[in-house]
């Protein structure tokens, strides 16, 4: 615990030097010609640090940088996963940046930083490190959103998020204070050792409350959700389609590291917090989507209530419920990105694909990513044969498992609410014919041949990986195998 | 023969992958072409399934067992028992019939059309096959998405809200069965092999609330009275090909699934609750034939006698002996054929007049000589005309509730009378009387294509009807089995 074990944040330093680099090529390419290379740097970049993290070059996973910082099994998954997303949601909003003329070297450095941010959260052993972490992450979302100066709704959603941010950051640092006033410990061990065997009172229940409901906050589940819609559906869809799968992951993070690690003795309490949580999530989440006549607000709904399942999983405890919310989270980022994909792919810079009458007929007019959305839209609702029914099913029996079979009840009776709108999306492309008068006939923009080979990829690959799921399904165990027993 | 299943299961869904990609770009006559190609060929290959069918055992036969997902214990398992091989071989014929019967009648996204029932109908004998709960649950609710595009696609005016009715009925049902089945995973010990969920000890009340967890599952699709109503609204609106499949094979997964889960798994609850069972069904056979009795359209009429049927399967499957149980997957088997054939009758009268009301049909039989005689046997077999295979199932029953209860086998044999009356009732109005208009006389007979399937369906209509005994000794002894396995309690 003494050593300082610097090569621990090897991906970290170099995703940081890397958008310096970024920065530097910005300052002396000319703002209408930096956008392409900062892109590509930006995902070599991230994929390099992908590999650099999966690969582990801080040795045996284990705290580094005197106990602030730990490299372990589960930053590690979370951190490749953040990074891959957050690489493929740069490429699907190339040709969108560029047409909303902020396809500049600046945007991939804030999102470069961000992922820096979310990759300091995932292996956060410290509670300072982790509002770093969470800091600097928001930070640089806020900029993104507000990115496109010439957008009203961007630049009001950049605001409400950073007002309302703030709010929770505040929370979260008010929580931490009591907790360091409880325990005389910031380290999360040294937090987690120090409640070791001492009686909980109202102190602490003040102390979790606070930092449960920052935790909320940062995931978007209700009733602290009321953001994130106007965020996804304001800020520029490239940046929604970043904000809506990598940060999801960082946010576990969040919740994974205070919870599962340093409030680990006071599962009771925040136990019964976090079902309530993901009750209302799930609830307000597929109930309002319903009334949605905007896709990305739709989506944006759709966010929530998976965020609840997320929080069913996470309340379950034990090695089995915090695998059940890493595999969820996982999938789940996988199907949004695909899913805001989609939504760049069927936009351009003239008209966004922003109802969801604008996806009248696409089943006649595009077949092709037609089927690619019905996929989606269908792991999204979690019936099978698709990824998203293995998560929702890790989760519901983890919830079994743990007793909770109200919950796993309560959850499912939710999911066919979730099912109506998933299917009206399916209804749309393949039972009605395109509006004529709206333009809703016209043609699908064109894309380049990697856009679509890769949005291909990431909506096929949610049923193609069946056979192999167990894989996925066995290393979120494995990982997590480490915090059994906690329940 | 292990990779016999397998293979029955996946080629149909690679055959609807191939027809999609084949027939992409308005090439009909490849897709159809092809789409018969290989629905015949999966109808040969599942042949040997019943030829080399062992009838003396109620073991599960041509296994196949694989660790798929061994963080949860799943298993990619299949096995067929002398219950599930009737209902393959059901599934296939049928397929290969409603390829021909939507030869014509579809113009629009063929190559989908046929790549959607190739696709359902690999996902139904997965159904039928799966010894895994989990893969079960898999297929079974795959299945309702080639089905939701079908009635949704392809269907009538009110296509968007009976597609819409039918899929999330069903999907409520399903994740109820799906907290049940992890319910008995983790009371097994962490397993999903469904026979070791039927050698669990349960107490009566977990017993119960499973068994009711499964109805809301199995009644949906059977479906049972109140449950019942998608099915009215899914019927009418989906294209020929859609019903017919929806009621000869998705309608008996659920009688199916009481079998393979409910009977055993939970067999005190099962008798503790019979009683209700018994009387859902009965009114199913009685109230659902009078109000089968005031439809005008025929399909919506059709339907509603399939509900009155189905009631005879559940009925029999809750009197717990022998002969009603085998009169219920006999009557499951026959209504597949009957209600089948009456739903292609529809669709050969509405390809030519584009109505299915009553009204606008009067003495068919003057214009359509050879048509009338196939509409008229199918009708005698739904009112169980002995010779048919309508007769046999419901007698069975009959017989089976007898020795239960005497006053149960009376109400149930009400549907005898009310069954002959609306059915025949419907014959008199279509296929008998003065021609009823200039369009009527000028409807020509049924062509080869459409004898072809309909003389298919009636000679095994007959088959069963005259002589049952091939297919009740496949079952014999899968069925003594189950009855052997549900009269031991498994309260702890």
């Amino acid at each position: 615990m003494q050593s300082l074990h610097i090569t621990a944040a090897l991906p970290e330093i170099f995703l940081a030097l890397s958008a310096c680099a970024a920065l530097l090529l910005s300052a002396f390419v000319a703002p209408e010609k930096n956008g392409a290379p900062a892109l590509w740097l930006a995902v070599a970049a991230l994929l390099a640090t992908a590999l650099l993290a999966a690969l582990g070059f801080g040795g045996a996973a284990g705290p580094a940088f005197h106990g602030m910082f730990t490299d372990d099994r589960p930053a590690r998954v979370m951190k490749v996963a953040v990074c891959v997303f957050s690489a493929a949601a740069f490429i699907y909003g190339r040709h969108y940046n560029a047409a909303l003329g902020i396809f500049t070297g600046e945007y991939y450095v804030l999102g470069m930083l961000a992922v820096t941010g979310m990759m300091v959260m995932c292996s956060a052993g410290h509670l300072l490190t982790l509002y770093l972490g969470l800091e600097l992450m928001s930070l640089c979302l806020y900029a993104m959103i507000a990115y496109y100066r010439d957008g009203a709704l961007a630049s009001e959603a950049a605001m409400k998020y950073f007002v309302l941010g703030a709010l929770a950051s505040g929370m979260l640092l008010y929580g931490m204070s009591l907790l360091y006033g409880l325990t005389g410990a910031l380290e999360l061990q040294a937090v987690a050792a120090a409640l070791r065997g001492g009686e909980a009172g109202a102190a602490h229940a003040l102390a979790v409350v606070f930092i449960v409901a920052a935790v909320a906050f940062k995931l978007g589940a209700a009733p602290f959700h009321m953001w994130l819609p106007d965020v996804y559906h304001g800020a520029p869809v490239s940046t929604t389609a970043f904000l809506a799968a990598a940060p999801k992951i960082a946010a576990f993070a969040l919740l994974f590291r205070l919870l599962a690690g340093g409030l680990e003795q006071l599962f009771a309490m925040w136990q019964q917090m976090l079902l309530l949580l993901a009750l209302l999530s799930v609830a307000a989440g597929n109930l309002i989507a319903i009334a949605q006549s905007n896709f990305k607000r739709m989506l944006a709904y759709s966010a929530i209530s998976h965020m609840g399942f997320l929080l069913f999983g996470a309340s379950a405890g034990g090695a089995a419920g915090y695998a059940a919310a890493l595999f969820y989270v996982l999938i789940y980022a996988l199907m949004s990105l695909g899913a805001f994909g989609m939504v760049l792919r069927l936009s351009n810079g003239a008209r966004e694909c922003e109802r969801l009458e604008d996806l009248k007929g696409l089943g006649a007019r595009a077949p092709w990513s037609a089927f690619l959305l019905l996929i989606l839209m269908l792991s999204m609702s979690g019936i099978p044969p698709t990824a998203g029914f293995f998560a929702k099913l890790s989760v519901i029996e983890a919830l079994v498992q743990a007793g909770l079979v109200w919950a796993a009840v309560a959850a499912v009776l939710l999911a066919v609410i979730g099912a109506f709108y998933y299917l009206r999306v399916i209804k749309l492309m393949y039972f009605d014919s395109p509006d004529h008068d709206a333009g809703g006939a016209a043609a699908v923009p064109g894309a380049a041949f990697g856009v679509k080979l890769l949005l291909s990829f990431n909506a096929l690959i949610i049923v193609a990986m069946l056979p192999w799921i167990n894989a996925l399904i066995a290393l979120c165990r494995q990982v997590m195998l480490h915090f059994a027993g906690q329940a | 023969m292990s990779g016999l299943l397998s293979a029955l299961v996946w080629l149909p869904v690679l055959a609807g992958a191939a027809v999609l990609v084949a027939g992409a770009g308005r090439r009909d006559a490849l897709a159809r072409r092809l789409a018969l190609g290989f629905s015949l060929a999966i109808f040969l290959l599942s042949i040997p399934l019943y030829t080399n069918f062992d009838a003396g055992t109620a073991e599960m036969q041509f296994t196949e067992r694989r660790v798929w997902i061994e963080a949860f214990n799943i298993h990619y398992a299949l096995g067929v028992d002398g219950i599930a091989v009737p209902l393959i071989l059901l599934t296939t014929l049928l397929t290969v019939i409603v390829v021909i019967a939507g030869w014509k009648a579809v113009r629009e996204r063929v190559a989908q059309y046929m790549a959607a029932f190739l696709i359902m109908e690999g996902l139904m004998i997965g159904v039928f096959a799966a010894l895994d709960a989990v893969l079960f649950y898999l297929f079974w609710e795959a299945m309702l998405i080639p089905m939701f595009l079908i009635i949704g696609v392809w269907g009538g005016p009110n296509r968007i809200y009976a597609a819409v009715k039918f899929f999330l009925y069903t999907l409520l049902g399903s994740l109820l069965m799906l907290v049940a089945l992890l319910y008995l995973y983790n009371e097994s010990g962490g397993s999903f092999v469904i026979a070791d969920h039927h050698a669990l000890p349960l107490a009566l009340l977990p017993q119960q609330l499973i068994f009711f967890a499964f109805f809301a599952a199995f009644a949906v699709k059977v479906p049972m009275f109140p449950v019942h109503t998608w099915l009215p609204d899914a019927h009418v609106e989906a294209p020929t090909g859609g019903s017919v499949i929806l009621a000869a094979v998705m309608l008996k997964m659920g009688g199916y699934g009481f079998l393979r889960f409910s009977l055993p798994i939970a067999p005190d609850a099962s008798r503790e609750l019979a009683w209700l069972m018994i009387a859902l069904s009965l009114v199913a056979v009685v109230y659902i034939a009078l109000v089968a009795l005031a439809q005008r359209d025929m399909k919506k009429l059709i339907a509603y006698s399939s509900i009155s049927h189905m009631g005879f399967v559940t009925l029999g499957l809750f009197v717990f002996n022998a002969q009603a149980i085998e009169g219920a997957v006999v009557q499951m088997i026959s209504h597949g054929f009957i209600s089948g054939a009456l739903f292609l009758c529809v669709g050969v009268l509405y390809d030519r007049m584009h109505s299915r009301e009553l009204e606008s049909y009067g003495g068919i039989a003057a214009p359509m000589p050879v048509f009338a005689a196939f509409m008229v046997l199918f009708a005698m077999a739904n009112s169980g005309l002995p010779g048919t295979s309508g007769f046999v199932g419901e007698f069975l029953v009959i017989l089976g509730a007898f020795q239960a209860n005497a006053w149960v086998a009376a109400a149930a044999a009400l549907t005898l009378i009310f069954g002959a009356a609306y059915t025949l009732w419907m014959v008199k109005r279509v296929v008998y009387g003065k021609v009823i208009s200039d369009a009527v006389a000028a409807l020509p007979d049924v062509d080869a294509r459409e004898i072809l399937f309909l003389s298919v369906l009636a000679g095994l209509v007959l088959l069963v009807g005259l002589w049952p005994a091939p297919l009740l000794e496949v079952m014999r002894a899968s069925i003594e089995n189950l009855l052997a396995h549900t009269a031991v309690s498994k309260l702890p």
